[in-house]
C-alpha cells in the first residue's frame, strides 16, 4: 500500500530530527497522537499539533505520559494509526503500556528521545542510556522492536519503518531517537507519498463465526478488528486465550507469553537490519547506534590511515539484536569496540552473543555530550594491538 | 425442595440480560452479596431500553473486582491497567466519535491511582459515561483503605481506622465539569437503571457514583454484618435528594446517604468545542474532524 498523499510534504526540508520524526509519523498514515511535553521530544509533538487540525488528525496533550502511552491504544481499537513522544522520565512512566501494547498486540510507535539521565538528568543534552530499558522495562517477557536513527532524515524514514513494523508484528515499536539526532538540523528528503510504503492494518477477513481475536496467522501475528465492528470483542492485559478471556493457568501463559517472544525471535531475520562498513577482513569492528554511529566514523576513519583494519557495523535495528552477525563476526576479528552514551548497555549484548571469544571494548560516556572521537580512536588502537 | 421447582423449562432464559452478558464466562468472580452484579443488571436493563446499537457500545474497566465488569459484558470490552480507563477510553473516543464509551470501574481505580485522568477527562468534557461503583475500599487487592474510605471505618491499611477525609466524588466531578452527575446506591436498582440510560443519553462526561456492599471485606471488617445489611442501612438511610449542592453530599461511616440526580446541564463536548474552534479559526479549508 502507499501512503495517503494528504500530509505528505514532498519535497527537499532542511528541519531538524524532531520534526523529520512529525512528518514520517504523518507520511505513515498516523491520525493520532497524544503526548505530553517534555525536553528534547516536544518539537515532536509541537508540529504535529500545528499538522493535523488541516489533515484529519486528532493531536491530544493529555494529563500525562501514564494517559498518552494508553490513549493511543484505545485509539488504535478505534481505528487509527497512533504515537505517542516522549524522553526519559515520560519513558519511564509509560513502561507499564509497553506492556499492555506487547500483551493485547496493539501496533503503535513509541518515540523517545534520549537525554542524559537518570532521573531528570541532563534535559537538554545527549544520551543512549534507555537501551536495556527500551527492551526490558515493563515487567514480564515479551518481544520487542526498537529502532535507532542517526539523522533527521533517518528520523522521518525509520518513524515510517516503525509503523510499519508494528502494523506487520502487531507489537509496540520504539524509536530511541536521542537529543543530538532529534536536534540536528539536516536537508531531510520527503519522497512523493506513492514512493512511500506502508503496510496496512491486518484486518480479520475470514468468516465471523470462525473468529478469535487473538489466534495467529502462520507468522503467529494474529490478524485485528476495531471496537464497533460487530464482533463483540474482549481485550484484557490479564493472560488470555485465543478468544481474548483470561485463563490463569501455567499453560496458557506458557502459549501466549511464547508466542509474544516467538513472533519477534522465530522473525529476526526479516527485522534485524544494520550496516555495515569495511567489516570483512577486519581486525576489530566498532558496533555502534545513533548519534554515536556518526561520531565514530572520524575515529575509525583516522584508524584505517594508520593501516589498521576496522571494520564499522551500524545498528539500525537494535532489537531485536542481530545476535547472528556477532556471533559469526567473533570467529573472525580480534575485537569490538562499543562505544555508547552510557556505561555499558548495548555492548553487553555484542559480549553476550561473542561469548568470550574476542575482546568486547565499552567506549563509556555519561551524557551531556558527544564522544570525543580521540576517545574511541584510542581503544581501537589498543585493541588492535591485543 | 419438591420436584415442581426443579423443574424448569430449560429452554427459557433465566435471566433477562442473559443476552447482555458473556454468559460462557459464567460463574463470574464476585463474592455472594457483593453488589457489582446488581449494578451490571441495571446496566444492560438501560442498554436494552436506550436505543443505542449495542454494535458500538464499548465498556471500558481499570484493574479491581469491578474492573472485571468489562470481562463479562457481551459488547466490545477493554480491561486495561490500574486507574487507565479514562485515558483509555478517550483514545478510543477521540479515535471514533461513532462509539459510545462507558468507563465500568472501582472506587480506588478511578479516584486514586486513576484520580488525574478523572479531573481532566471531566474537565475537556469528553464524551463518555463513567460508571464508578463506589464499595470504600480496594475490594480486589483485600480490603485496603480507599479514598473514599469513611473517616474511622477500617481497612486492612487502616487496621486502627482511617483519619484521611474522603472524597466526596458529586462534588469532585461537577467541580471538574461533568454534565451529568447522580449518585444512587445498588439497593435503588430502578434509580440506577434510569440514571444509567440518562447518562448513556447525554452528550458529554457523563458520571453515575454507585455505593454497592462489599461484604466480604469492607462490611466484614467493620463488623456490619453480610451484603443484604449493607442493603438494609442504605435503604433506611438514603434521602433523595435531587439538584442539591453537590458540596452538601458527603458521605460518613454509616450515616445519612443522599441520593439523587445533582447535575444534568450542557456544555461543549471536547469535539464540539475542537470543531466549533478551528472551524471559526480556519473557515472553510477546515473538515470538521470525525474520526
Ligand atoms: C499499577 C497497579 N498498582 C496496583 C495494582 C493492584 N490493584 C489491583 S485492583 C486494586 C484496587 C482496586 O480497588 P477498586 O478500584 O476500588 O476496585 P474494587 O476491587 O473495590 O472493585 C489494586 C490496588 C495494580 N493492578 N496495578
Ligand atoms: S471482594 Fe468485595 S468487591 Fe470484590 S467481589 Fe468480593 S464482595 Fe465484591
Ligand atoms: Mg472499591
Amino acid at each position: 500500500m502507499k501512503s495517503d498523499p494528504k500530509g505528505v510534504l514532498t519535497g527537499a526540508h532542511f528541519i531538524d530530527g524532531d520534526h523529520a520524526c512529525a512528518e514520517g509519523a504523518i507520511a505513515a498514515g498516523c491520525r493520532f497522537v497524544a503526548g505530553y511535553p517534555i525536553t528534547p521530544s516536544t518539537e515532536v509533538v509541537e508540529r504535529i499539533a500545528d499538522r493535523f487540525p488541516l489533515i484529519g488528525g486528532m493531536f491530544i496533550q493529555m494529563e500525562d505520559e501514564i494517559a498518552s502511552s494508553i490513549a493511543i491504544q484505545g485509539a488504535v481499537w478505534g481505528g487509527k494509526k497512533a504515537m505517542t513522544v516522549t524522553s526519559g522520565p515520560g519513558f519511564s512512566l509509560m513502561m507499564e503500556h509497553i506492556g499492555l501494547a506487547a500483551m493485547t498486540e496493539v501496533p503503535c510507535v513509541f518515540v523517545d528521545v534520549q537525554r542524559g539521565g537518570p532521573s531528570t538528568g541532563l534535559p537538554t543534552l545527549p544520551g543512549q542510556g534507555d537501551m536495556m530499558q527500551a527492551r526490558w522495562g515493563s515487567h514480564g517477557d515479551y518481544g520487542i522492536i526498537a529502532l535507532c536513527p542517526n539523522s533527521p532524515q533517518e528520523c522521518f524514514d525509520f518513524t515510517i519503518k516503525a509503523f510499519n513494523l508494528s502494523e506487520q508484528y502487531r507489537v509496540p515499536v520504539l524509536l530511541m531517537m536521542d537529543e543530538c539526532v532529534g536536534h540536528m538540523t539536516e536537508r531531510v528528503i520527503v519522497p512523493p507519498a506513492d514512493q512511500i510504503e506502508i503496510y496496512p492494518r491486518r484486518f480479520y477477513e475470514g468468516p465471523k463465526e470462525e473468529f478469535l481475536l487473538f489466534k495467529p496467522d502462520n507468522d503467529m501475528v494474529p490478524p485485528m478488528v476495531k471496537a464497533g465492528d460487530g464482533y463483540n470483542i474482549h481485550v484484557t492485559g490479564l493472560t488470555h486465550d485465543e478468544k481474548g478471556y483470561p485463563v490463569m493457568t501455567v499453560a496458557a501463559q506458557e502459549k501466549l507469553v511464547h508466542r509474544l517472544i516467538d513472533k519477534i525471535k522465530m522473525n529476526a531475520d526479516k527485522i534485524v537490519e544494520y550496516k555495515e562498513d569495511q567489516v570483512e577482513g577486519a581486525d576489530v569492528v566498532v558496533v555502534s547506534y545513533g548519534i554515536t554511529s556518526r561520531v565514530a566514523i572520524p575515529a575509525i576513519d583516522q584508524a584505517r590511515k594508520e593501516g589498521m583494519k576496522v571494520g564499522h557495523l551500524r545498528l539500525i535495528v537494535a532489537w531485536p539484536f542481530p545476535e547472528k552477525r556477532i556471533k559469526e563476526l567473533a570467529t573472525k576479528i580480534k575485537s569490538f569496540v562499543v562505544p555508547e552514551i552510557n556505561y555499558g548497555q548495548m555492548v553487553h549484548e555484542v559480549e553476550r552473543h561473542s561469548a568470550g571469544k574476542v575482546r568486547v571494548e565499552l567506549v563509556g560516556h555519561g551524557g551531556g555530550a558527544v564522544h570525543n572521537p580521540k576517545d574511541i580512536y584510542n581503544v581501537i588502537k589498543n585493541s588492535v594491538k591485543g | 425442595m419438591s420436584d415442581e421447582l426443579l423443574d424448569v423449562d430449560e429452554s427459557m432464559p433465566t435471566n433477562t440480560v442473559e443476552e447482555f452478558l458473556r454468559m460462557e464466562r459464567m460463574p463470574h468472580i464476585w463474592c455472594p452479596g457483593c453488589g457489582i452484579g446488581t449494578t451490571v443488571n441495571c446496566f444492560a436493563h438501560a442498554l436494552e431500553t436506550s436505543g443505542l446499537d449495542l454494535r458500538k457500545v464499548s465498556v471500558v474497566s481499570g484493574i479491581g473486582c469491578t474492573g472485571r465488569v468489562a470481562g463479562y459484558l457481551k459488547l466490545d470490552s477493554f480491561h486495561t491497567t490500574h486507574g487507565r480507563a479514562i485515558p483509555f477510553a478517550t483514545g478510543l473516543k477521540l479515535a471514533n466519535p461513532e462509539l459510545k464509551v462507558v468507563v465500568y470501574s472501582g472506587d480506588g481505580d478511578l479516584t486514586a491511582i486513576g484520580g488525574n485522568h478523572f479531573i481532566h477527562a471531566a474537565r475537556r468534557n469528553v464524551d463518555m459515561t463513567v460508571i464508578l461503583i463506589n464499595n470504600f475500599i480496594y475490594g480486589m487487592t483485600g480490603g485496603q483503605v480507599a479514598p473514599t474510605t469513611p473517616l474511622t471505618a477500617t481497612a486492612s491499611t487502616t487496621p486502627h481506622g482511617n483519619f484521611e477525609e474522603a472524597f466526596n466524588l458529586p462534588y469532585l466531578a461537577e467541580s471538574c465539569g461533568a454534565v451529568y452527575v447522580a449518585r444512587w446506591t445498588a439497593y435503588h436498582v430502578r434509580h440506577v437503571t434510569k440514571a444509567i440510560k440518562e447518562a448513556l443519553a447525554k452528550k458529554g462526561f457523563s458520571f453515575v457514583e454507585i455505593l454497592a456492599p462489599c461484604p466480604t471485606l469492607y462490611s466484614r471488617r467493620n463488623k456490619l454484618g453480610d451484603g443484604l445489611d449493607q442493603m438494609v442501612y442504605y435503604k433506611e438511610n438514603s434521602e433523595v435528594k435531587n439538584d442539591i449542592d453537590t458540596k452538601t453530599v458527603s458521605l460518613s461511616f454509616q450515616g445519612k446517604i443522599t441520593v439523587g440526580k445533582f447535575v444534568d446541564k450542557e456544555r461543549p463536548t471536547y469535539l464540539d468545542a475542537m470543531n466549533e474552534y478551528y472551524g471559526k479559526k480556519f473557515g472553510d479549508k477546515y473538515t470538521p474532524y470525525k474520526g
